[in-house]
């Protein structure tokens, strides 16, 4: 398993490599005053030079390539340039937002697996008849509702109607809490940092804050892996190792969750891996209607003010974590799957 | 192809389908008589009654009310149709033509040309669309051409992507090698026998996109990115709406004319292609999820 995982490791600084050019070839459709944002790392740089001396000095009259390389040189170092959107520099304004957005993510992911595990189980053991029928009903309804009015469902319910549920990230009391010079960040996901500070009133905050965005951003998919674990179920049942384990003397019960779920389990997480995409565009709309300050809110506020430098970052930071997560999804694929585990260990 | 017809019809999803997509197709088309434009020469231009920031309720006036910025919500719903319309309509035609085009070629020759197709197909499949096209649209400057444009540069590949498997199948067929073995051109096959038994994935695909793409370009409006202030768009609608959810203290359905008419229209318009695209699928035997 660790040959595989290496050579999964080793493609990712060409895919990097790929992303990162078609990202700054964004930059050629800027004019050079424009482009002179994407280099700047501060605002005081820009107030003490003139246009042309900035031209000068990031190379923006060279190359395309050698313009590349500068850009890559400053990325090393960690110099993302400076939003004017968020008024700070842009590595500080993407460490405050990426763990909001991968708290959503992750959440999301876990909504996909054992939603669509409990329901797609249910679906297939009660094949054709009413609560089968209930349930691809919701799944071909949950399909079409955007998310943007299943978002603004749920807030009209469980915000306006009942006071519920709250949107934001943190209630005002847990803000403070965080804010303060004690509480150590260590991950900035806030779920994380509040239990390595043995805050459990902020955890249960943030928590109850990731419930209505995650179930708004994961419904579309979860229709879809309701679908994919019932089929998939139902074609492993009828594979021969069902009958042989029965015979074996297990029970229908231990035959279902020992042998047909794991491997049924299987495209369900291709599929995740999949999804991972769609859920980071989804965010863009569920961040901004719940208030969640992620980076998919970073992105509208940047396109919304013309913060080139600030949605070139968000690109590449986004590229990277789909990145990191399809990597994660496909090392819990082989840790899952028998055959797979077995080929790599032998 | 009758029988055809017949089965879509019987399919009990499928006739909701059907009657939902040509109630919107039939508003599009009738919008200048359903909702007379003040402006003939700028009928996308959602008609104003004042300009108070107040979203206003029913009245003689303005028969579903207004929404803040003084925008009649019922000219907005009946023009917006043509937006959806429009906009799916092209932006799918486009998309499936080169998706299907570059699979299937692809496909047909193999070898290299077919590697370095899916490899592109993958990079694709691993950009997020949403967001490819708010960054697109921000590079490119505002207004409904560019975000067509950019949903088709990043839309095509999954029709890639179903060509290409399809061709893979049908290439192998008797039907093939015998023209083949007729002395058919390589081109002639691909365009008379490969492409026509390989497209109805697409057509399927095609149906349930309708509803995606104006998805998408809703979405973007409704973050405020969209189309300009002021279009007949029902995102952007849903986006004047945003403010006034909460309702007044003790009220909290108080402004509920500003989203409900929006939603329900963008839902049922999205469910009908969905719906019709799901009954394609079944006639056509292929209950893959799209």
């Amino acid at each position: 398993m660790a040959i595989f995982i290496f050579k999964r490791v080793i493609g990712i600084p060409v895919t990097l490599f790929i992303l990162s050019l078609m990202i700054f070839s964004l930059v050629l459709f800027l004019s050079p005053s424009e482009r002179v944002a994407v280099f700047v790392s501060s605002s005081d740089a820009l107030q003490s030079a003139s246009l042309e001396e900035l031209i000068e000095r990031y190379g923006l009259d060279q190359p395309f390539y050698v313009q590349y390389g500068n850009w890559v040189k400053e990325l090393l170092r960690g110099n993302l340039g400076w939003s004017s959107s968020a008024r700070m520099p842009i590595s500080e304004a993407l460490a405050l937002r990426i763990p909001a957005t991968i708290e959503l993510l992750f959440a999301g992911q876990v909504i996909l697996l054992f939603g669509g595990i409990y329901l797609g189980t249910l679906a297939a053991e009660k094949e054709n008849r009413f609560t089968d029928h209930c349930i691809r009903l919701l799944t071909i309804v949950g399909g079409a509702i955007p998310e943007f009015l299943v978002g603004l469902f749920l807030l009209i319910l469980f915000y306006v109607t009942f006071d519920l549920l709250p949107p934001g990230r943190l209630g005002m009391l847990s803000t403070d809490i965080v804010n303060a010079p004690a509480f150590v960040k260590y991950t900035g996901l806030h779920l994380v940092d509040s239990l390595l500070n043995g805050q459990p009133h902020v955890f249960m905050d943030a928590f109850s804050h990731l419930i209505l965005p995650s179930m708004a951003y994961s419904l579309g998919g979860l229709a879809a892996t309701v679908r994919l674990m019932r089929s998939s179920l139902l074609d492993n049942l009828s594979r021969g190792y069902v009958p042989t384990a029965r015979l074996k003397g297990l029970s229908n019960r231990q035959v279902m969750t020992r042998h047909v779920r794991r491997n049924a389990m299987l495209p369900v997480i291709t599929f995740m891996g999949m999804r991972i995409p769609v859920l980071l565009s989804g965010s863009v709309i569920v961040e901004t209607i719940f208030n969640f300050p992620g980076m998919g809110m970073f992105i509208v506020t940047a396109a919304q003010g013309l913060d080139f430098p600030a949605i070139i970052a968000a690109s590449l930071a986004v590229s990277v974590i789909i990145i990191i997560s399809n990597l994660i999804v496909d090392i819990l694929y082989t840790v899952l799957n028998p055959q797979i585990r077995l080929d790599i260990s032998r | 192809m009758k029988k055809q017809a017949k089965a879509l019809v019987q399919h009990p999803t499928g006739i909701i389908g059907i009657i939902l997509v040509l109630f919107w197709v039939s508003v599009a088309i009738l919008a200048p008589m359903l909702a007379p434009p003040q402006d003939p020469d700028n009928a996308y231009m959602m008609v104003r009654h004042g300009f108070s920031s107040l979203p206003n309720p029913p009245n003689g006036q303005s028969p579903w009310g207004t929404t803040s910025g003084g925008y009649d919500i019922f000219y907005g719903i009946i023009w917006g149709s043509r937006t959806a319309l429009v906009l799916g309509l092209v932006t799918v035609l486009a998309t499936a033509t080169i998706g299907a085009l570059a699979g299937g070629v692809c496909a047909y020759y193999g070898g290299i040309l077919d590697g370095v197709c899916m490899r592109i197909v993958d990079l694709f499949m691993g950009i997020p669309f949403l967001i490819a096209v708010i960054v697109m649209t921000t590079v490119w400057g505002k207004g409904m051409d560019k975000i067509i444009l950019a949903l088709i540069v990043f839309g095509w590949h999954r029709y890639a992507r179903m060509m290409r498997s399809e061709v893979l199948v049908v290439k192998e067929q008797e039907f093939v090698l015998a023209a083949k073995n007729m002395g058919a051109s390589p081109m002639g096959i691909f365009f008379r026998h490969v492409l026509p038994n390989a497209l109805s994935p697409i057509i399927i695909l095609m149906s349930i996109n309708i509803g995606r793409m104006v998805l998408v370009a809703a979405s973007l409006s409704f973050v405020g990115i969209g189309a300009e202030p002021g279009f007949a768009d029902w995102g952007q609608m849903l986006n004047f709406s945003r403010n006034w959810i909460s309702g007044i203290p003790g009220a909290p359905f108080y402004y509920w004319y500003t989203y409900a008419y929006a939603s329900v229209a963008i839902f049922t318009f999205v469910l009908g292609w969905t719906l019709l695209g799901d009954a394609l699928g079944t006639m056509y035997g292929k209950q893959e999820a799209y």
